[in-house]
């Protein structure tokens, strides 16, 4: 467990790259077989199964130190994370002892059909043996989620160097559906590249954002323009007679998609598919809200399917009749696609068109009806790429339209996370309706760090009450709101909820009685419906 | 009886007519110490620790009028009677005792309970009412003993020359750099120290306190010496241009609030070393139920939380607000 805390406060702690891969990749070389498995899957979203809850760590830690619940709640509102709160709120340990971090995690999940009692006897033994930075990434490994900038990119060239295998083989030998208890690194890595495990998608290529006009990209005939979808990027694959839908966090999600169901009769065997999954009625794509009725359950009721039907927008081939065929241009797989989706001939999956222009000029103003379209802009892809592996830059851009924007006034401010902890990073802003302010979205990002620190100050110094963690504050001062999409909500005061919205500048020039109105804000919604709302 | 107030200008003594670290320019201020959140300029006249006199001097001029009173010693205002004693904040740091009519009250600038080896140790003393400050004041700030810190320091930095890197140690000018100068002399051989950290050094060694050498760095200094070198630099020189000299170098930062992980990770440094010239939650505990006061004002730092922590403890405490900071976070020049 030592050797692990080490690796992770080193990769939190450093900002260069170079630093955190020798780092992995040192941790990789000498680290005990079956911790380095458990640190291949924390670190790529593998989760061990939550035996013990964030409530029930909180109340134990309550008890051990006698502090009242109040204070504990001030300590994690300024810590800005759970697990690193009780780290440094517990006395020191009583009894020390070390073990492996695999002994821990395996003990760990043995809890799960426990009792509260024995439970709680684990956790206070555990946390009487640990010094205070194994018990920080201990209780990290119970509340999950180590965001320490870790890369999948950067754990897999890690592996690479460390195992001298290539890092797009790499990458697709350790994705897919594995459990860390039964198998090691080396038995993933000695699998052959296809056909070893039937669910495993490809690494995902993605685009970067294209700045500027796309003149740059050179003559018109060699790119493939595509509307961008807002949708969640997705693999479908058939192989083995089994269907699986990944998504582009690598997980699973088959069963949140029951609609795709006939595909597992209809595509041949040894077929990959690469598109987006959007939700889908009249020939248009239904506003990301209505997708997110379906993300994070379980079970999907009748209800949710017809009111939230979805589709598979397909735009890529990535393997025909089982065999791997990214390093094909994709004008090639492009046809393969095309005739495949012809020949399925289900409304469930569709190709994603291909806008045919023939000057860049005229492409620029076709961007401009994107909204209409349902879509966030334009892709560019080149037709003679292969499907690459990860962000690189080169071949696949996506050209997104200008985001809305509104400025409105802070009125809540809150501490942040991580490394905005004991800041007042998180805001609420609302605009005018009358002489009433609507709060109507909460925004995170998108100030530099000295303007943060300028906000949290203020913030400190202008606050007028204070609710648990939250203080309201003078309404005083004005942001620009940046945001990409609009849709009809009756689960906020507004009326509106807004999708990435961020700040995209201060605006110190702009006095309070100029913000935007709510009118203003049912005007976009009006303009943005287009897009049919559910 | 009030003995002090709360005002616009600071906390003051009607009785006695004179504030304490007050922020707008009076007549007669009684300094804790000469941090600049505390001594601020424009004031008639001046009253601090013997030890305090020249670095006030040094930070608001050689033309103000200042008197210099020894710990433990007292003089009177009106029949008010003032007294200084040790807050093992800085050198020549103070708590300022104020006695009228017998009734007693305590203004502790800024504190710390552990001796750090060149302040004079913290002295508790008995009042009816202790003024504190609370800028650790939350139960996740409770400092390791600085020996251990100062080892951790000591490694930082060998593994940085055994890396070929230069250490650049972040410090705040006056009080936090020459605690780390006093405990690495006797391991590190020779320092380089930013301008703001040689100027009061200088005036301290003239001054006799027990601090070793150091050289400071200019813009001729060739950067042969920076090579594996131990440099030392306020907070104020991070993401500054001048940094970029000292190539290749590892950034640590000694001050309290590298406690917290995220306060560290947002910094961008190699390594964060929590050590502070502040009372840790703890500290702040011992420190008001020592002075046995019936009555608490919580200043600048969590004031509401530890106010309403000693309420429940039974103590009366209240949350007032004054301008003092953390002279970490203050924006100000340094010296």
């Amino acid at each position: 467990m030592q050797q692990f805390a080490q690796l992770v406060q080193l990769l939190s702690n450093s900002t260069k790259t170079n630093e955190k891969l020798e780092a992995l990749s040192h941790y990789f070389a000498t680290a005990p077989e079956k911790d380095k498995s458990w640190v291949l899957a924390l670190f790529s979203g593998r989760r061990p199964k939550r035996t013990v809850n964030s409530t029930q760590l909180k109340t134990w830690c309550i008890q051990v130190t006698g502090l009242a619940n109040w204070l504990f709640d001030e300590c994690y509102h300024t810590v800005g994370d759970l697990a690193e709160t009780i780290a440094l709120l517990l006395p020191p340990p009583a009894t020390p002892r070390s073990a492996p971090l695999h002994y821990w995690l395996e003990q760990l999940q043995q809890l799960e059909k426990a009792t509260e009692t024995t439970k709680q006897t684990f956790i206070l033994d555990a946390w009487n043996a640990l010094d205070s930075g194994e018990r920080f990434v201990f209780n990290k490994l119970i509340t999950g989620g180590f965001r320490i900038g870790v890369s999948q990119k950067m754990m897999v060239n890690a592996l690479a160097q460390t195992y001298h295998i290539e890092a797009a083989i790499l990458s697709h030998m350790i994705s897919g559906n594995w459990d860390p208890r039964e198998v090691t690194i080396a038995n993933l890595l000695h699998q052959h590249t296809t056909g070893a495990n039937a669910s495993r998608p490809y690494p995902f290529y993605l685009a970067y954002a294209l700045e500027g006009l796309p003149e740059s990209l050179g003559a018109e005939k060699d790119w493939q323009a595509e509307w961008k979808w807002d949708g969640i990027r997705g693999q479908i694959i058939k192989r083995e007679n089994q269907l699986f839908v990944w998504s582009r966090g690598e997980e699973l999600i088959t069963e949140k998609f029951p609609e795709f169901t006939p595909l597992l009769t209809t595509l041949p065997d040894g077929t990959v598919l690469d598109g987006e999954i959007v939700t889908f009625a009249n020939g248009l794509p239904l506003s990301f809200q209505t997708l997110q009725t379906r993300i994070g359950r379980k079970n999907v009721t009748r209800k949710q399917l017809q009111e939230a039907p979805v589709i598979f927008l397909s735009y890529d081939l990535l393997e025909w009749e089982g065999s791997d065929i990214r390093e094909k241009p994709l004008a090639e797989r492009r046809a393969l696609l095309e005739q495949l989706v012809q020949q399925i001939n289900l409304p469930l999956l569709q190709l994603s068109p291909e806008i045919i222009f023939d000057a860049w000029e005229q492409l620029t103003l076709l961007r401009l009806q994107s909204r209409d379209k349902g879509s966030e802009g334009l892709m560019l892809k080149s037709k003679r790429a292969p499907y690459q592996v990860g962000r690189k830059r080169g071949d696949w851009w996506k050209w997104k339209i200008d985001p809305f924007t509104i400025d409105a006034v802070m009125i809540y401010a809150q501490k942040g996370h991580g490394r905005r902890s004991n800041l007042y990073t998180d805001y609420t802003f609302a605009v005018r309706d009358g002489d009433q302010l609507v709060p109507f979205t909460k925004a995170y990002s998108g100030l530099t760090d000295k303007e943060i620190a300028e906000v949290d100050n203020w913030v400190k110094r202008h606050s007028l009450e204070k609710f648990g963690p939250v203080r309201t504050v003078q309404p005083e001062l004005v942001f620009e709101i940046a945001f990409e999409g609009i849709a009809a909500s009756n689960r906020h005061k507004s009326g509106v909820a807004l999708r990435f919205p961020r700040i995209n500048r201060w605006r110190k020039d702009k006095p309070v009685a100029e913000i935007n109105t709510l009118d203003d804000l049912k005007t976009l919604l009006q303009l943005n419906s287009g897009q049919s709302n559910a | 009886m009030n003995v002090l107030q709360f005002t616009d200008n600071g906390i003051y003594c009607p009785a006695g007519d004179f504030y304490i670290d007050p922020w707008k320019p009076v007549t007669r201020a009684v300094i804790t110490h000469a941090h600049a959140d505390h001594a601020r300029s424009g004031n008639q006249y001046y009253l601090c620790e013997n030890a305090t006199v020249p670095l006030l001097r040094l930070r608001l001029g050689n033309d103000i009028q200042v008197q210099g009173i020894a710990y433990g010693e007292s003089l009177f205002f009106n029949g008010v009677k003032i007294s200084l004693h040790p807050a093992g904040h800085m050198i020549g740091s103070a708590q300022i005792r104020v006695e009228q009519n017998g009734e007693v009250w305590v203004v502790s600038g800024d504190y710390k309970l552990e001796n750090d080896g060149l302040s004079t140790p913290f002295e508790p003393l008995r009042c009816h009412t202790f003024i504190t400050e609370s800028t650790f004041g939350l139960p996740i700030y409770r400092w390791a003993p600085q020996q251990q810190i100062f080892n951790h320091i000591v490694q930082w930095i060998y593994a940085n020359q055994q890396a070929e890197k230069a250490s650049v140690i972040l410090a705040y000018s006056l009080g936090k750099a020459q605690r780390l100068l006093y405990h690495l002399k006797n391991k590190i051989d020779r320092f380089l120290v930013h301008g703001a950290i040689a100027i009061p050094h200088e005036l301290l060694l003239q001054e006799g306190w027990p601090l070793p050498p150091v050289e400071r760095i200019t813009p001729d200094t060739p950067k042969a010496a920076f090579k594996n070198a131990v440099i030392i630099a306020p907070p104020s020189a991070e993401d500054h241009v001048w940094m970029r000299r000292f190539q290749p170098y590892a950034l640590g930062i000694c001050s309290g609030w590298m406690q917290v992980r995220g306060h560290m990770r947002r910094r961008n440094a190699d390594a964060g070393f929590a050590l502070s010239d502040h009372a840790d939650w703890p500290g702040l505990l011992d420190a008001v139920t020592a002075t046995g006061a019936e009555q608490v004002y919580v200043t600048h730092g969590f004031s509401s939380v530890f106010a309403r922590y000693l309420n429940e403890k039974g103590i009366a405490a209240k949350e007032v607000s004054t301008s003092y900071g953390d002279e970490e976070l203050i924006i100000t020049p340094e010296i």
